[in-house]
């Protein structure tokens, strides 16, 4: 090579998203906030990841997330030590990561930022997972404060009316939960405004997403996995609606100025499921070196999924039916159109399935989709074999060579379209 | 030697039973996968409720649709459609239970292309008012849509007759656990076993009057009270591999367990109120709890301790499916409510119907000696 190694130090501080230091001030100060609650007199509450936070926001309640402190834990490596804990402790090495991280970290305060603050109450619903259940009784068993699940019936083919009520008749439980256990009743113009916030801040994320449909993409689904954590934690704040402003105003600036997250990007591909926390630079190194963005993923734009069935000045009322048809609540053929829809809106080239131990609602029907994919799009598919936190899990020389070949398939494939 | 026992062809071959049923009666066979199924109403529909443990061993169709880490009931169950050993049965019903049958129900949906499907998606928690009235919703609508699937109307006399039926078949169940936990003796806890299997297979009023001359017989029966070790089982065998006969080698009687296809299948009666459907929904908030679903906090472990005291057990077996996600996580808290109890216990986890005899048998028999 002949450039010298300034240009390329050049090229990659100006690739660099410069709102990363703000988003992880907000985060620290997020989590010393969370950390320093009761000395402000405040309840701290766990919340599942895809649970209805802005009921809480509006009753002050300080919402933490064992699902985003367990992803912390994958990306600092230190997921092993905990899963083997865990199973000291006498859960099957079979289970979540997410979950065995965190019921072996609770104990001991272990992980990156020594523990997370005690909860008052937790929150759990299960429109991700029956495994939240399980982790939340285990955890409240532990700790014995109270649990609200709200329980969302899974909509194989729709939304019924039966369970509508039951999930809207919900929504009043958990507000009378929170004015139980706070001591102060329920502020419904607060709910209100959150709502509204909520609701902006879900647009911008999306619209943040939607920046990769430029070619190329001035981001990619690696970037998205990190700036994801303030739309799951602090959704329904004035927080997240302005740090996503700005967020989309630097990835617009980007655009205009020809950044691009993929030095030459040549190929775009979408990203199924979660990350694989602990790899995520290695494998954004891995597809970059073949000039291949991944542009776009299912995991991320999972919090805006069910934007269509919201409303602004009614939100106390459409968040059953928003919390219940998320991404993960629904069956595997509308999961493949979903799929097959951001295929075409991002332009992808191929997909890549991280078949993920940990997550059987995420996983399974992964082969089904692979091949609805297959055949009506016609597009070439990847599927890893790891878990989002367990490294030992993963093995890195099979996945290289797998990924490098279907890189060479996916090159040769579009050299024979092209001639 | 005794003449063939009633259930026998029910338990050696399931499948065959049934369609055999099926051709005799000219009569629906309707499949399902779990104890939260409202059989109730298949059979005031007319069918035969067929409850699926999965068969088949090896599995080959099934690998193109789920990952390895899917439970060997899950596997097995869609392996034996896939191969066409379920092509006489009318319907396929998924009540929702845990995350792989939840994905499977979708999996099958899209790939098994015969008989009806329906979805019962019944509430993950039991208790509260709204959880109640929303299982009660779902059973009524599963009668609905099971009725518009075959055909017909299910009529008030049909259920009726049919709450009185399976409230004698489940107390003849309980009285079958009742006799073998009183005097072990008289009759082998595999046998026990094989009964309730069948139970969730055979034509069911066939089933009750069998039972009921096989409990009149056995009453009659003088054997010397056991002096071998008494155990509980515990765990969630969807697939049930032959435990029975290694834990009676090594000395041990099978006493009790709480297993979906075993006690919780008989625990709790349907009440006399109408309407029917709304106690068929209730007997499911209060029989014991399946640990996919939420009750409380301990009920689970309380119920186990509470079951060694009533049956006064020497220790509990847990018995775990590999990759079943709901039963591995109470196990850690509820080995630990026997430890305070200072009641023993030994986990076995199951990788799939082919189980290591040799290994089960060296660590029953260090169990039980040690008891
Ligand atoms: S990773 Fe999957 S199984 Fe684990 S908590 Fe998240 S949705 Fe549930
Ligand atoms: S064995 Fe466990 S994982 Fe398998 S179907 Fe039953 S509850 Fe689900």
């Amino acid at each position: 090579m002949t450039t010298p190694d300034k240009t390329i130090d050049e090229a990659r501080e100006r690739r660099k998203i410069k709102c990363v230091k703000k988003m992880k001030e907000i985060m620290t100060h997020y989590y010393i906030d969370a950390k320093t609650a009761a000395d402000q007199g405040k309840k701290v509450a766990w919340i599942t990841s895809g649970g209805p936070v802005e009921p809480l926001i509006a009753m002050d309640v300080i919402p933490v997330y064992p699902e985003n402190h367990a992803a912390m834990i994958g990306a600092s490596k230190m997921g092993v030590d905990l899963c083997i804990q865990s199973e000291e402790m006498g859960y099957a090495p079979d289970l979540c990561s997410y979950a065995r991280a965190d019921i072996a970290c609770a104990p001991v305060e272990g992980g990156p930022i020594g523990g997370l603050p005690r909860p008052d109450m937790l929150i759990c619903c299960n429109n991700i997972c029956g495994t939240v259940l399980k982790w939340y009784e285990a955890q409240a068993r532990f700790f014995k404060v109270p649990l609200f699940i709200l329980d969302t019936p899974f909509c194989h083919t729709e939304f019924s009316e039966e369970a509508r009520r039951y999930v809207r008749r919900q929504i009043d439980e958990y507000i009378q939960f929170l004015e139980q256990h706070c001591g102060r009743p329920f502020d419904r113009e607060r709910m209100n405004a959150v709502g509204r916030l909520s609701i902006e801040g879900q647009r911008l994320w999306q619209a943040v997403l939607d920046t990769t449909t430029h070619k190329p993409a001035p981001m990619s689904a690696f970037d998205a996995f990190f700036h994801l954590a303030l739309i799951v934690t602090l959704r329904g704040t004035q927080t997240v609606v302005d740090y996503y402003t700005e967020l989309l105003q630097e990835m617009q600036a980007r655009i205009a100025q020809g950044i691009s997250a993929v030095e030459n990007e040549e190929y775009r591909l979408l990203w199924d499921n979660l990350p694989i926390w602990f790899r995520t630079r290695w494998l954004s190194e891995k597809f970059a070196a073949h000039n291949a963005c991944l542009v776009a993923d299912t995991y991320t734009s999972a919090w805006c999924s069910s934007l269509q069935y919201l409303r602004e000045d009614d939100f106390v009322d459409t968040m059953a039916e928003g919390y219940s048809r998320i991404y993960l609540n629904i069956g595997v053929d509308a999961m493949a159109e979903s799929v097959m829809a951001m295929i075409d809106k991002y332009q992808a080239d191929g997909l890549v399935m991280h078949s993920n131990r940990s997550c059987k609602p995420y996983s399974l029907g992964q082969y089904d989709i692979q091949r609805i994919v297959r055949e009506k799009k016609k597009l070439p598919t990847l599927m890893i074999e790891a878990d989002m936190v367990d490294e030992r899990l993963f093995a890195e020389g099979p996945t290289a060579t797998r990924i490098d070949a279907f890189m060479e398939m996916l090159k040769a494939g579009q050299n024979g379209a092209r001639a | 030697m005794a003449a063939r026992p009633f259930y026998q062809d029910a338990v050696d071959d399931p499948y065959a039973y049934a369609a055999r049923w099926k051709e005799k009666q000219q009569k629906p066979v309707v499949a399902h996968f779990c104890s939260y199924t409202p059989e109730e109403l298949i059979w005031a529909a007319g069918a035969l409720p067929l409850r699926i443990f999965g068969q088949s061993e090896r599995i080959v169709a099934a690998d193109t649709h789920l990952q390895s880490y899917s439970c060997s009931l899950v596997r097995g169950a869609l392996e034996d459609a896939l191969a066409g050993r379920l092509d006489f049965a009318d319907g396929f019903v998924f009540p929702h239970t845990c995350d792989s049958i939840q994905r499977l129900s979708d999996i099958w949906r899209l790939n098994v292309p015969h008989g009806f499907h329906l979805d019962a998606v019944l509430p993950v928690k039991l208790d509260t008012p709204s959880a109640r009235d929303y299982l009660r919703d779902i059973v009524a609508r599963f009668g609905r849509d099971l009725g518009h699937n075959l055909g017909i109307d299910i009529s008030a006399e049909a259920l009726a007759a049919t709450v009185t039926l399976y409230n004698r078949l489940r107390a003849g169940l309980q009285a079958l656990y009742r006799l073998r936990s009183e005097r072990p003796a008289v009759i082998s806890s595999s046998a026990v076993h094989a009964i309730s299997r069948a139970a969730m297979v055979m034509d069911r009023e066939a089933f009750a009057d069998g039972l009921d001359s096989l409990l009149a017989e056995l009453a009659g029966c003088e054997q010397p009270p056991a002096t071998r070790k008494r155990l509980v089982l515990s765990g969630g065998l969807c697939s049930m591999p032959d435990i029975y006969n290694l834990i009676e080698t090594a000395g041990g009687d099978v006493v009790w367990d709480d297993f979906c296809t075993g006690s919780r299948y008989f625990d709790g009666q349907i009440g006399d109120e109408q309407p029917w459907l709304a106690g068929i929904a209730d007997r499911y908030r209060e029989r014991m709890v399946c640990p996919a679903k939420h009750m409380d906090l301990t009920r689970r472990g309380a119920h186990l301790v509470d079951l060694v005291a009533a049956t006064r057990a020497d220790g509990v077996i847990f018995v775990l499916l590999k990759f079943c996600d709901p039963h591995a996580f109470d196990y850690p808290y509820m080995k630990g409510m026997l430890d305070t109890a200072g009641i023993p216990s030994l986990l076995f986890e199951i990788e799939d119907q082919q189980i290591s005899a040799g290994q089960v048998r060296t660590r029953c028999e260090a169990f039980i000696e040690m008891l």
